[in-house]
């Protein structure tokens, strides 16, 4: 197990709503939970992940989530298990459409 | 003038003769019984004999392979084994056991470790690994075989036989061993006194027996769709709409994997809402995939043409013989030969996926301490010089290619991968593990699967990569690593030269297609589960028990 925290610039989310909860935890899945934060402008991501090692990867990915998408202000807290990059952006629009209101 | 050559002219009949005599002596009519099979292997195979062993991709002549690891390596040794596929033990078992000493294949699937194990030990030789139809092409060249063990549904009392529906290799096999003085012994499932249709007749085979259980068959084509994930989902949607529809694909394979099951389920929902009915994947060279069911349900689907059959799959395709290859008793007829031919010249299409690529687009699923082989992938995923007859498809990429003013189009040959497989192994790579793999072996060239300058298409979750529109070994490079994701090779991108390629259309993102990739979900499945696939079917589709969970 392996903790990690990331906190990136973000383009502040006009609307904030309801936490939003999206995935399991299961094997090559995660589960990812976004709620308002503190800072509008900012994203903070905190990670507790079953694979060590890839903090690198960790960081790529959040770092163009963060850039490409109206993250600031919330707090995004993933659980994983061992999901591969691919599941883990598509888990995170998913999961930001849905806590913006887009998506049922 | 020289004086004419004095040589005997017919030894290799003569040397039947004296097989079939000895057999003879030992009173082995045409029918054998199951045990006695070992004293006729004995009889009639010479030590340093080749031997066509029939293992397929899916049907297996597994008593008479268990049979002749059984025989006594102190009168059978040195065979040389040709077989397009090492899938059962009994088939290492041979060069364990010091009867055979040299391996002439194409796949080795589950075997693949142990094939390592005694190629490291020296304790086999491997001639080459060939794609299926350069292995039939050589049965007829410089690898006929002395005696060929096949393995057929039923045999009559003449020695007729009945394939069934996994036709698969033996009438390349059996043409190959009778018509060059060889000898084919044939293990049966059953005798009839009528067989339903004859496929193989009685006088290009020697002895058949009756094999104590029915021979295995492996479900190889079974994806369940419950497996599939919303990435496979993501990048089925990208396929469909950069690729199939622009190139207006209609002729084709798919691998096996789950990528491309996902586009198979796909058909009958996102494919149909964008208006792709009858202008897409009319025409298959495809085992009957279960996962494209709906698809066939949906009038996607005119006709297909198979490699072999799948198992569970017999009742749906003998009530679908408008769409399936099917003889006059109404039940399929497969054929691989013939299948690969139809891959090969008249499919412009082969998508399927890999475990590495690297820069050049060279792939290759050879990993460390695994000698795999390729089947059939090299072949349908490689561009035929040979083609002639045009389609739009095939013209549109080849002008992408050569320009407008091309003398000849090109296949489409399309990579479908995720960037990491599991355990974060990236697909991606600077170098193949098949160079490692080739020093390990002792072989002249690395095993690679595809060539690189035959891919014309990259998809992964980040986008889809045309090949085909680059100038430069440079710019193929860039435009593989514009889509390599977060691996090394990803992030080792130019920027600047990706965007510029993105610019010129080389490389699209979902964006790009307009596709969101939000709505990449597992409801566009047009079955999520076998028995949705069951359901698809009308009952018709008896799925093995292992994927049945109801």
């Amino acid at each position: 197990m392996e903790i990690l925290t990331f906190e990136y610039p973000s383009a502040p989310l006009a609307l904030a709503g309801q936490p939003a909860l999206c995935g399991v935890v299961g094997s090559g899945n995660l589960e990812i939970l976004i709620r308002a934060g503190e800072r509008p402008d900012y994203c903070r991501i905190r990670i507790h992940t079953s694979a060590r090692g890839f903090g690198e990867i960790w960081q790529a990915v959040i770092g163009e989530f963060a850039a490409g998408n109206a993250a600031g202000g919330t707090e995004i807290a993933i659980n994983d298990m061992g999901a591969t990059p691919a599941i883990v952006s598509l888990r995170l629009v998913q999961t930001l459409a849905e806590y913006a209101g887009e998506r049922q | 003038m020289n004086a004419p050559l004095s040589r005997n002219w017919d030894s290799l009949r003569q040397s039947r003769r004296d097989r079939l005599a000895r057999a003879a002596s030992q009173d082995f009519a045409r029918a054998v019984p199951a045990d006695r099979i070992v004293d006729l292997l004995e009889a009639v195979i010479l030590p340093g004999d080749r031997v066509c062993l029939e293992g397929n991709n899916q049907k297996q002549a597994d008593f008479l392979a268990e049979s002749l690891a059984d025989c006594d390596p102190a009168r059978l040794n040195n065979l040389q084994m040709v077989q397009s596929v090492l899938a059962l033990p009994s088939h290492v078992d041979l060069f364990e056991r010091g009867l055979a000493s040299r391996l002439d294949f194409s796949f080795s699937g589950p075997q693949g470790g142990r094939l390592a194990k005694l190629v490291q030990e020296r304790r086999i030789e491997i001639g080459a690994i060939h794609t299926y139809l350069e292995l039939f092409g050589r049965y007829f060249m410089d690898l006929t075989p002395n005696v060929a063990l096949i393995a057929a549904q039923a045999a009559d009392a003449e020695g007729n036989l009945y394939l069934g529906p996994n036709t698969e290799d033996t009438p390349a096999i059996v043409e190959a061993t009778a018509f060059k003085g060889g000898i084919v012994i044939a293990q049966v499932n059953e005798r009839l006194d009528k067989l339903p249709r004859v496929d193989i007749p009685a006088d290009w085979v020697d002895f058949t027996v009756q094999a104590p259980h029915p021979n295995y068959i492996e479900p190889l084509f079974t994806r369940d769709p419950a497996q599939i994930t919303e990435v496979q989902v993501l990048m089925a949607m990208m396929a469909i709409k950069g690729i199939y529809a622009e190139y207006g694909v209609t002729r084709l394979n798919h691998g096996i994997g789950f990528d491309t099951a996902a586009i198979e389920l796909l058909l009958p929902t996102y494919a149909a809402e964008l208006g792709l009915k009858g202008k897409i994947c009319t025409h298959w060279a495809l085992n009957p995939h279960p996962t494209l069911i709906p698809a066939i349900e949906s009038g996607f689907v005119e006709s297909v043409h198979s490699f072999g059959s799948e198992v569970g799959m017999e009742a749906y395709v003998a009530a679908r013989s408008d769409v399936f290859f099917t003889g006059a008793d109404g039940s399929m007829r497969s054929n691989r030969a013939f299948c690969q031919t139809a891959g090969l010249y008249a499919c412009d299409m082969f998508i399927g996926s890999t475990l590495q690529m690297d820069l050049a687009g060279n792939s290759s699923t050879a990993t460390l301490g695994r000698i795999a082989g390729f089947g059939g992938a090299p072949n349908m995923g490689s561009d035929p010089h040979g083609r002639r007859h045009v389609s739009p498809a095939w013209l549109k990429a080849g002008r992408e290619a050569g320009g407008a003013n091309a003398v000849r189009g090109r296949k489409l040959v399309v990579q479908m991968v995720e960037t990491f497989r599991e355990h974060m192994a990236p697909v991606f790579v600077e170098e193949l593990d098949a160079w490692k793999l080739q020093a390990a072996m002792g072989a002249e060239l690395p095993p690679i699967m595809i060539y690189g300058d035959d891919v014309s298409h990259v998809v992964t979750e980040e986008g889809i990569a045309n090949l085909l529109l680059c100038r430069t070994p440079e710019e193929r490079e860039q435009a593989i690593r514009g889509v390599a994701g977060y691996t090394a090779v990803g992030l080792g991108r130019d920027r600047r030269t990706v965007e510029n390629l993105r610019d010129r259309g080389i490389i699209r993102r979902p964006q790009d297609l307009g596709i969101d990739p939000r709505m990449a979900s597992r409801d566009l499945l047009a079955a999520r589960s076998v028995k949705d696939l069951v359901r698809w079917s009308d009952g018709l589709y008896a799925p093995p028990a292992r994927f049945r969970n109801w």
